[in-house]
């Protein structure tokens, strides 16, 4: 997916001020937010399950070699052609073979955020395969030819009037206002494309190490019809979704749903484990499974490892004040939010995303909310750090700060030139004591807000003058 | 009982009235008040602008200063949560000092929760006519777990009465250098702090942190309101609610 990010700056201000997208992201705000709340109420030590779940993720992290040739062995035995690649390009080279050779024309596909960090199915319809999104948030966006806004809920940034236009123009029927029926008619128009494809594709929330198996979870039943109805299956997934065992994975949905819409459980939790087998009533001929690294070693071996152990939940980014507020666009590639600011630069490179891990108050709303306790404005000052190292941070402020460390090391000088700046602030603040306008930086500031004024003295000199009394 | 008090640099600069409340409310607890004539500030703004250098300078000096004390208190989440969860991490690579400010984060306290905790502060010899609602800065409440501290301190106050505010938890937008990069989301969040702080028609806001203070006072003034007073927990507690800064 082509990587829009250097434009954030641009694209967030844009989309505050886009009356529509406000009203969407209005009406999205609380309710993930009250509903997780409302879930983990249920478990009377939510803490604990989290410090477990995290050291589950950081284990497999640390082990991940031996637990995915562990899942590899039991796979193969399964039956599951396993496929190892390291790039995008070599993804979607292999998905587009296996089709070839089993005569794909049609493939129905399940939700799956390595397909769009991959660009994997613009790659297949250029290579003349007709792709159909089948989750109903993914629908939408396939139809209104974006991409998702959010990753568990793709359309999120769309108002109910929006996709009812859609669906008026794209489907040449009457248009409808009601979401029930919406879905409905999206239902009506997918259900044959279910049953005439011959190839489906899915994402993985999981590897299973000890079983051998896929696993996905889902809220409709498409992903479920997605790999068993079609003659050939194809899973992708990146290596850092390895888990050792079935226990584990139950540790992990305690959290999951909860943490990502408020339900104590998803609908659906789908594991494959190979193609069908002799007197299976339904399942694909062959089941193929295809590991991706795309960039997951490299931050393995790097302090931004705990990123790693994301499950994809999207409770940062729905506790996040900045994502609230303008939504996922802005991020420009496959991950909004706090957890998109540290993996994008990290995937696709520090010099291509770096207004993300910036455009953070550190106020670690995320932090607190993620279920496997990634330290998220951590990371993200990691990569400030980097920036600044590689000076790819702004020069002014490389300056600015480092006049400041200067001035602030020596007491006397500061003093000194704390007492000027007080003295000339409260003059330019006149008699409200307010500032309304301040030049460089500052500007930034005074644009959407005043800046109450200094005082006249500093604490220290008043200190001083009582101190001698 | 020594205890520092470390005003941050920005009381200093932008509002000493904090820093005598502070030093008023601790006098009154009887301890042995000190305050290091020589500190400027913790480094926090350029720790998180990723200037790792210039933050060890300025930590490093700060952890020189209150070594002698048994306690550092300081009336701010921010610059309290900066040297109790962010020192010894920022000094990690610097052996000798390591130690010593691993023994300093262990000592520093945020203001209210020193008053509660610590210093079990009962009477509180404050009087403020109206209703208040109170904001939960983001590291005092996340990082340092200020949040009933200062209500039970504000409710000893004669007169007072809070009003919770909707969204009292979420921030406001300031965010330090985030605020001058990042104009108008910074400024959108602010202004939806000022919504929820008009809702409660609380006659003043109350908070514990000053760049908090500036980022949401400077909002409310713009969008034309001039009679929501905008006050430092300190200021409220010592009586210091005037205009007067000495
Ligand atoms: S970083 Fe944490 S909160 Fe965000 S999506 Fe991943 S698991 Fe969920």
């Amino acid at each position: 997916m082509e990587i829009t990010s250097a434009r954030f700056k641009k694209v967030a201000s844009q989309k505050l001020a886009d009356p529509k997208v406000q009203a969407a992201l209005a009406n999205a705000k609380g309710r993930f937010v009250v509903a997780r709340a409302r879930a983990i109420k249920d478990l009377d030590n939510f803490e604990e399950i989290r410090q477990a779940a995290a050291d589950v993720r950081d284990h497999c992290l640390a082990n991940l070699d031996q637990y995915l040739e562990e899942w590899e062995r039991k796979a193969t035995a399964a039956g599951t052609i396993v496929h190892w690649v390291e790039s995008a390009a070599e993804m979607t080279r292999v998905v587009l073979e296996i089709a070839r050779s089993n005569e794909v024309r049609k493939v129905i596909k399940s939700k799956s955020m390595l397909g769009e960090e991959t660009g994997m199915n613009e790659y297949l319809e250029r290579g003349g395969i007709d792709v159909r999104e089948t989750d109903l948030g993914e629908y939408i966006i396939q139809q209104a030819n974006e991409h998702p806004s959010h990753i568990i809920a793709p359309a999120t940034h769309k108002s109910k009037d929006d996709i009812a236009d859609l669906f008026a123009q794209k489907h040449q029927r009457p248009r409808l206002d009601d979401i029930t029926k919406l879905t409905h008619e999206a239902r009506e128009i997918l259900r044959p494309h279910f049953l005439d494809a011959d190839m489906g594709i899915t994402g993985a929330n999981f590897l299973v190490a000890e079983t051998g198996s896929t696993m996905i979870v889902t809220n409709e039943g498409n992903g479920r019809m997605t790999t068993t109805m079609p003659r050939v299956h194809v899973a992708i997934s990146s290596i850092e979704k390895c888990i050792p065992t079935l226990e584990d994975v139950s540790l992990i949905m305690r959290l999951l749903a909860r943490s990502a819409t408020g339900q104590s459980i998803s609908n659906y939790i789908s594991m494959t484990t190979g193609p069908r087998r002799q007197g299976d009533s339904d399942g694909p001929e062959q089941f193929h499974v295809i590991i991706v690294d795309i960039g997951r070693t490299r931050v393995l071996g790097s302090d931004l490892r705990p990123a790693l152990r994301c499950i994809r939940c999207g409770a940062c980014m729905n506790h996040c004040p900045v994502y609230q507020n303008i939504g996922g666009h802005a991020y420009g590639w496959v991950y909004p939010g706090p957890i998109g600011s540290v993996l994008t630069p990290a995937y696709v490179g520090l010099e291509k995303a770096l207004d993300l891990p910036n455009a953070a108050t550190m106020c670690n709303q995320c932090g607190v909310a993620c279920p496997v306790k990634i330290p998220l404005p951590d990371l993200m000052r990691k990569l400030r750090e980097k920036q600044t190292q590689l000076k790819l941070s702004p020069a002014s402020q490389r300056a600015g700060m480092g006049a400041w460390a200067w001035l602030a090391s020596r007491p006397f000088l500061y003093g000194l030139a704390t007492k000027v700046a007080v003295r000339l602030g409260k003059l330019a603040g006149g008699k409200e004591s307010m500032l309304h306008r301040l030049p460089f930086a500052g500007r930034e500031w005074t644009r959407g807000r005043d800046l109450p004024a200094p005082r006249g003295r500093t604490f220290r000199e008043i200190y001083a003058a009582r101190k001698k009394n | 009982m020594r205890v520092g008090l470390f005003v941050t640099c920005l009381a200093d600069l932008m509002r000493p009235s904090i820093g005598l409340a502070a030093l008023k409310l601790l006098e009154q607890t009887g301890c042995e008040v000190v305050v290091p004539s020589t500190q400027t500030c913790c480094g926090q703004p350029g720790y998180n602008a990723g200037e790792r250098g210039a933050a060890q300078a300025l930590a490093r000096k700060l952890v020189a200063e209150f070594s002698d004390c048994d306690y550092v208190v300081v009336p701010s989440g921010s610059c309290s949560g900066m040297i109790k969860t962010h020192y010894a991490e920022l000094l990690a690579d610097i052996p000798d000092i390591k130690a010593k400010a691993e023994w300093l984060a262990a000592r520093t306290w945020e203001l209210t929760d020193f008053l509660v905790n610590v210093a079990g502060l009962d009477d509180i010899d404050a009087r403020f006519d109206g209703t208040v609602t109170y904001h939960d800065s983001c590291a005092g409440l996340r990082e340092m777990g200020v949040k009933s501290q200062p209500r039970e301190l504000l409710s000893k106050v004669a007169g007072l009465t809070i009003r919770e505010m909707e969204g009292a938890e979420q921030c406001c937008g300031f965010g330090g250098t985030f605020a001058v990069k990042y104009g108008d989301i910074s400024a959108r969040l602010a202004d939806l702090k000022c919504e929820d702080v008009e809702k409660t028609s609380a006659d003043a806001l109350v908070l514990g942190d000053l760049g908090c203070m500036l980022n949401i006072e400077g909002k409310l003034r713009r969008r034309g309101n001039s009679h929501t007073k905008v006050l430092h927990v300190a200021e409220v507690l010592a009586g210091m609610t005037g205009d007067e800064i000495e």
